[in-house]
């Protein structure tokens, strides 16, 4: 399945339906028929559209793609050491395009916590519940396309009051020998009281191919359940990537994500959602993103209060440079049942170029009387003074503005509890004030 | 050490500093007194390389080398450290991550090994001790919510932590009550020694009681009028400014 020229114009009008595909996951393909009805209905979104008005998704589409369903590729050691994070004691599953690769992973053992590739699970009654069911992915066309058309992805099943000795760290392996659309599809289901830390980070080879994955994650957390989800956004240079990362609360449960966009991919468009349908859940968003030359980066997310007495949290931060965009829309909805509700949302940026530019649209819409909401969204520039304090101790000017970067993102990190992730990510922000600097 | 030669520099095009002439040996205290907007500040300034300051004329040579030719940073690691009038406060920046990251790039530029923890906090210990520094501030973001008075016992630190040639104290004593007073005074005499020199940068006396000066100066409209000995500074704090001021104006008017 390919498109010779514009993809924009193949997956609206040509691209064919699931039934052409040859899977062995038989049993999603009703879902997966349901879906590209509803991918039909909604068409691709255009400038027009009011969530993807800062975000020109023609603009990224309009190269010819590969459906890449079929695409294995290969991942050498070299460039798995490459993805991975120093120090990190963790079990690894190693994804190829979306597909897991158990001889170079290293899985939990003992059952209660299983990993297995979506294709294998079909099946599973906690699949055929939770696919592509969430409520706010009906609305989404990128999301509606994985469903009909994704290659793989994996199932993450935590049984109940299971927990892991250390954290599941995801690699993602993206390859392309030619132009790509890679669609992986991941479930992560938390049973009663489970606990799980996930890290996701994601390595691309693809020199002279380009990588555009249009990803979805569903997370479905059950009572007294915590999930802490970290996703880690830095690939190559020639990637695009679309991100449906949808999560259902259920009482009591915690849900602490975040999403670090450190700069690499052309263009980063996450949409990450949670319903919280139980009461007294726990939900805490963090996001930072760090963009330069002509990236952009746009966070869109929603946070659904269904019911009394749930919490929400939000801090995104971003630092852009040069030429970079930075998009964030954070909707937050209170339904009229849904009093005694705490929401919060804060949106900061710091822009370091006279070109860089940030769009920030705060949407609250709230219809219970009693609650505690806020929202705030500042937008700054380099402190002179606070740099010049930090040259004149004898701190070179590119290790200034890195300490002031590391400093501004500090809130971010700080809350990030596993010491091997905060030092990488301290890291991975001086290489980019550093390649920044010397650019 | 320093050698100041007819400096002249503006600030948005205004002129501030109109032929500064000054020497400082290695082992002297010099005090640089005057009334405010007569460039006091704006000399340490420009002496630490502050970017919104042009020099227009002049020269400042600092162990040979001209001084105005380097990058801040490079200014602090050949030696010179200015401690601020107005410490920045820099939230997510801890304290002691940040002087060790100055004190290795200093060590960097002249070709040494970093600092191995150990050693680091050995020496931060030390430093601390010495000049009376709240070993609880230390862990903590760099200046955030400290009062005034800790903020500028915290530039003392700092100086005895990056051991610099020549110390130049930008009205270190503002804001600060008696107390505070004494030990930053305290502190800086600790530091003195015979082949270090200090420039003190105060509008009132009161601090050269505690740090006594060996060479006074008076700065006034952009230019050393009068320089003395520590009695000069005595004389002013009975007298005031004015009776230097009609001075000024009668020699320029002759």
């Amino acid at each position: 399945m390919t498109s010779d020229k514009s993809f924009y114009e193949f997956i609206s009008n040509g691209v064919p339906g699931p039934e052409q595909k040859v899977d062995a996951d038989n049993a999603i393909l009703p879902a997966r028929k349901l879906a590209f009805g509803r991918f039909k209905e909604l068409g691709l979104p255009t400038v027009k559209t009011e969530e993807w008005r800062y975000t020109n998704i023609q603009r990224y589409l309009k190269d010819a793609f590969t459906l890449a369903q079929e695409e294995q590729g290969t991942v050498t050691a070299e460039q798995l050491k490459s993805a991975g994070i120093p120090q990190l004691d963790s079990y690894r599953a190693v994804l190829v395009n979306g597909r897991l690769q158990a001889d170079i992973s290293t899985l939990p053992t003992g059952g209660k916590i299983t990993v297995s590739k979506v294709s294998d699970a079909a099946g599973n009654p906690q699949l055929q519940a939770w696919f592509d069911k969430h409520p706010h992915l009906q609305s989404q066309p990128f999301a509606a396309l994985n469903a009909a058309l994704f290659a793989d992805g994996l199932f993450i099943e935590a049984g109940v009051n299971a927990s892991l000795d250390k954290p599941l760290h995801i690699i993602h392996v993206y390859t392309a020998s030619a132009n790509a659309f890679i669609q992986p599809r991941h479930l992560i289901v938390l049973h009663k009281s489970a606990t799980l830390e996930v890290i996701e980070s994601a390595v691309g080879i693809n020199d002279n191919a380009i990588a555009f994955v249009n990803g979805v994650t569903e997370v479905v957390l059950e009572e007294n359940a915590e999930l802490w989800h970290y996703n880690i956004q830095s690939t190559v240079k020639n990637s695009r990537h679309i991100y449906h990362t949808s999560t259902t609360q259920k009482a009591d449960s915690r849900y602490h994500h975040f999403n670090f966009t450190l700069p690499s991919a052309e263009l980063t468009r996450n949409n990450l959602s949670v319903a919280l349908t139980g009461s007294n859940t726990e939900t805490n968003l963090h996001g930072l993103y760090l963009a330069t030359g002509t990236q952009h980066v746009d966070n869109h997310t929603f946070v659904d209060h269904l019911v009394p007495n749930c919490n929400s949290n939000e801090l995104y931060k971003g630092v852009l440079l040069d030429d970079a965009n930075g998009v964030f829309t954070g909707k937050i909805h209170v339904h009229q049942d849904a009093q005694k509700t705490n929401a919060f949302q804060q949106n900061n940026n710091l822009l370091m170029s006279e070109k860089a530019n940030i769009n920030s649209q705060p949407q609250l819409e709230i219809y219970a009387d009693d609650v505690k909401c806020s929202h705030g969204f500042t937008v700054g520039r380099f402190s002179e003074e606070s740099l010049f304090y930090l040259r004149s101790r004898g701190i070179g000017e590119e290790a200034a503005k890195s300490l002031l970067v590391n400093a501004f993102a500090f809130d971010i990190t700080d809350q990030v509890h596993i010491p091997a992730l905060q030092d990488f990510l301290a890291e991975k922000i001086r290489q980019y004030v550093a390649g920044a600097i010397n650019n | 050490m320093l050698t100041i030669k007819n400096l002249h520099a503006e600030v948005d095009g205004k002129q501030i500093l109109k032929g500064i002439n000054l020497e400082i040996k290695k082992g002297e205290m010099h005090a640089i007194m005057g009334p405010n907007g007569s460039g006091k500040s704006s000399l340490s300034s420009v002496l630490a390389g502050r970017e919104n300051y042009t020099v227009t004329q002049g020269e400042v040579i600092f162990e040979g080398k001209n001084l105005l030719d380097m990058s801040p940073e490079d200014r602090a690691r050949e030696g010179l450290f200015m401690a601020f009038q107005y410490p920045v406060e820099i939230p997510g920046v801890s304290n002691l991550h940040f002087l060790k990251t100055a004190l290795n790039e200093i060590r960097a530029y002249h070709s040494l090994p970093a600092m191995e923890s150990k050693e680091f906090l050995k020496l931060t210990k030390e430093k601390q001790q010495l000049v009376d520094f709240n070993a609880n501030l230390m862990n903590r973001s760099l200046n955030e919510g400290f009062s005034g008075g800790e903020k500028k016992r915290n530039e003392v630190f700092q100086l005895a932590m990056l051991d610099p040639k020549l110390a130049i104290l930008d009205e270190t004593d503002s804001g600060l009550d008696i107390d505070a007073l004494r030990i930053v005074a305290a502190g800086v005499n600790k530091l003195r020694s015979a082949d270090k020199a200090f420039m003190v940068i105060t509008h009132y006396q009161r601090l050269l009681e505690y740090i006594v000066p060996d060479f006074v100066h008076v700065l006034y409209n952009g230019q050393i009028v009068k320089t003395g000995t520590k009695e000069l500074a005595l004389e002013l704090e009975e007298k005031g400014y004015d009776w230097l001021k009609e001075e000024v104006h009668q020699k320029e008017s002759v």
